[in-house]
């Protein structure tokens, strides 16, 4: 036991000292990790716990920015025609006054609303910073369970597939095929209905319809192993069969399924945009990147296009250092393709 | 050869039949009620029970199953429950527009990455390597929306240089006109992840001996790359296609939502939010045979491009 935790430190150790070695990765790295504090701090509540306030006018403008273009615009001058006095008429206009009493009793609190946000606002006034980082961590927070769950799914499956055969292989083979004649986004319809809406919704549909391709390679990888001689030499010892296939193959391959869960990340936080794009993707009283966007296009055309650069820039820098990030991994866990692609 | 085409076939079969309970189970069991979203709000319960009645509804669910296997073995589609246009004549007026589009985005994506992808596999790790894989990785990280809304935006709306949106009956205006700004954006997005790909494919191959022994004879680089590198690394590029080839039929949906224009992408979103059960069922089994086909035809495709490969 002792000597496979040192193979296995040594595997791994060598990964990361490789790692370590790769500028662009290490780099990476650091902006993934202050992503990651940032979904930790905006799920605690300790940054932009208050998205959904109105802090400024609407469509408020970036600091720096001039006023939208619609919002130059001269107000409407009043109506040219005089005003008809309807209160001969008008029935309700005795309690006019009675009712004017009783408003004054109540009393409505008027924010203090700003001309101009670091990112500006939105329709609602809302701060288009704080949403982006609300928009942050829910975006974040769906790819990587999405992801997580695909990879489990699709592990647990292939490892199935690839280490039993049979008819249990056969019956997973057909799943599979299944599953991927159907077209992607009839099949994402589909189990949409069926989930239903929010993010937890998103993380389904996306999990349950995205575990094909982890699948197909873990399938392929336990195939390799099963007959090799360190998993025959534990069958011969007496190990059962969820032994050879969770503690002895599994650690052999995990370095497939860990590439493969990062570059599944990427993908579903592209999907959650298109979907949410579509309206099945985040609540009403949610936001991500996705809603930002979705919003962002009747905006651009009247020439507010702070809230479509913003979602964009926070997307672009977390897709981006994540996907240099899963570069540099799997350089650095399977060296043999160092630089392929 | 036509033993094993034969079993090729009788292998689609369970696969088929599996798809069509996949996609009654799902859209019969969790999707809406197709009755209460043809009757409207303001149907009485009486009226949706007829509709029920109508569309068979009532009956039990194994038979409702037995009736939609049988109209896909006799080729009898029936008609869209919400439109009542039969689902042949949807496919035919659909398809057009979607081929218009798809058609050139397919051929644009591979004959631009092709070359790109085998002169930066040619010269690795130089500064134009660098470059382009720089702005592939830039280009990946926004996300497709962000292409179409700017785009449309900017070159139809602030630039005026495309129509907005719109369709025509002819295909050359529709080639000429409405179709080249969404196929310009599709290709703009599609070229990165192409590049990158067929470029790893290339790699597989520039490092092998044959092109060290096809130097060393002194053959000219252009040889090399287009007589023998390329030819070695279609197999995987044939496969990538093949794996694509199936979406020219169902068309990109988010370019045929945004562009208003007539295709079947657009025509399967409506049919999923009205629960429209006929279409979807057509579209989804025609789906699957196409993917088959081409699944088929690309294994085909290996023994052409590779005599060793053995067909089992």
């Amino acid at each position: 036991m002792a000597g496979t935790a040192a193979a296995m430190n040594g595997v791994w150790g060598a990964a990361a000292r490789r790692f370590r070695q790769d500028r662009v990765g290490m780099a990476s790295l650091v902006v993934v990790m202050g992503f990651a504090w940032l979904v930790v701090a905006v799920a605690m509540g300790w940054l932009a716990g208050d998205w959904q306030r109105e802090r400024a006018v609407s469509y408020a403008p970036p600091w720096g920015a001039a006023a939208g273009p619609a919002a130059m615009q001269p107000p409407e001058s009043a109506s040219e025609v005089p005003l008809l006095s309807l209160a001969d008429v008008d029935p309700l206009a005795p309690r006019y006054a009675e009712w004017a009493e009783r408003a004054k009793a109540l009393q409505s609190a008027q924010p203090v609303l700003a001309e101009h946000l670091p990112m500006g606002a939105d329709r609602l006034g809302r701060d288009v910073l704080a949403k982006a980082l609300r928009g942050s961590q829910t975006s974040i927070f769906v790819g990587v369970m999405a992801a997580v769950l695909a990879a489990v799914l699709g592990t647990v499956l292939g490892a199935i597939g690839g280490f039993f055969g049979g008819w249990m292989g056969d019956v997973l083979e057909w799943v599979y095929n299944v599953f991927t004649a159907i077209p992607g986004i009839l099949l994402i319809l589909a189990f949409a209905a069926v989930v239903g809406h929010g993010s937890t919704g998103v993380v389904l549909i996306l999990g349950l319809t995205g575990w094909t391709g982890i699948y197909r390679l873990v399938r392929a990888e336990f195939m390799k192993h099963v007959g090799r001689d360190y998993v025959r030499a534990a069958q011969a010892i007496g190990a059962p069969a969820w032994s050879r296939m969770f503690r002895h193959i599994l650690p052999n391959v995990s370095h497939v399924i860990l590439v493969q869960l990062s570059i599944h990340v990427v993908g579903f936080i592209k999907y959650e945009v298109i979907l949410s794009y579509l309206g099945l993707g985040v609540g009403l009283d949610e936001v991500s990147w996705g809603s930002m966007l979705a919003e962002a296009q009747s905006e651009l055309i009247q020439g507010y296009w702070w809230q479509l650069a913003t979602a964009t820039g926070f997307m672009a820098v977390f897709v981006m250092a994540f996907s240099l990030m899963t570069d540099a991994l799997r350089d650095a866990l399977d060296p043999k393709l160092r630089g392929l692609s | 050869m036509v033993a094993y085409l034969i079993r090729r076939l009788l292998q689609t079969l369970p696969t088929l039949l599996g798809v069509i309970v996949l996609v009654f189970v799902l859209f019969r069991f969790f999707g809406g009620d197709p009755a209460e979203i043809l009757g409207g709000l303001n149907a009485t319960p009486e009226q949706i029970m007829q509709i029920r009645e109508q569309l068979g509804l009532n009956r039990p669910v194994l038979e409702q199953l037995w009736i939609f296997v049988r109209q896909i073995f006799t080729f009898q589609w029936g008609s869209s429950w919400a439109t009542h246009e039969s689902v042949a004549d949807l496919f035919a007026s659909r398809l057009p527009a979607t081929l218009t589009v798809m058609g050139p985005i397919l051929l644009l994506d591979s004959l631009l990455a092709l070359p790109i992808a085998l002169v930066v596999a040619r010269w690795r790790g130089s500064l134009t390597d660098r470059a382009v894989m720089l702005i592939t990785t830039l280009a990946l990280s926004i996300s497709f929306l962000v292409y179409v809304i700017v785009g449309q935006w900017l070159f139809a709306f602030k630039l005026g240089w495309f129509p907005v949106q719109g369709w025509d009956a002819s295909v050359w205006t529709n080639l000429a006109q409405y179709a080249p700004l969404p196929v310009l954006l599709a290709v703009a997005v599609g070229l990165s992840p192409q590049t990158r790909l067929y470029r790893s494919f290339m790699l597989d191959e520039i490092d092998q001996d044959y092109v060290r022994t096809a130097r060393a004879k002194g053959l000219g680089e252009g040889r090399i790359l287009f007589g023998h590198v390329l030819p070695n690394a279609l197999i995987p590029v044939v496969t990538h296609i093949g794996v694509q080839l199936p979406g020219l039929f169902v068309g990109s949906f988010l370019i045929e939502v945004f562009f208003s224009i007539p295709g079947l992408g657009r025509e399967v979103m409506l049919a999923v939010n009205r629960s429209d059960y006929p279409v979807i069922q057509a579209v989804t089994v025609y789906l699957a045979v196409i993917t088959m086909a081409v699944n088929l035809l690309t294994d085909l495709a290996y023994r052409w491009l590779d005599p060793r490969v053995e067909l089992r």
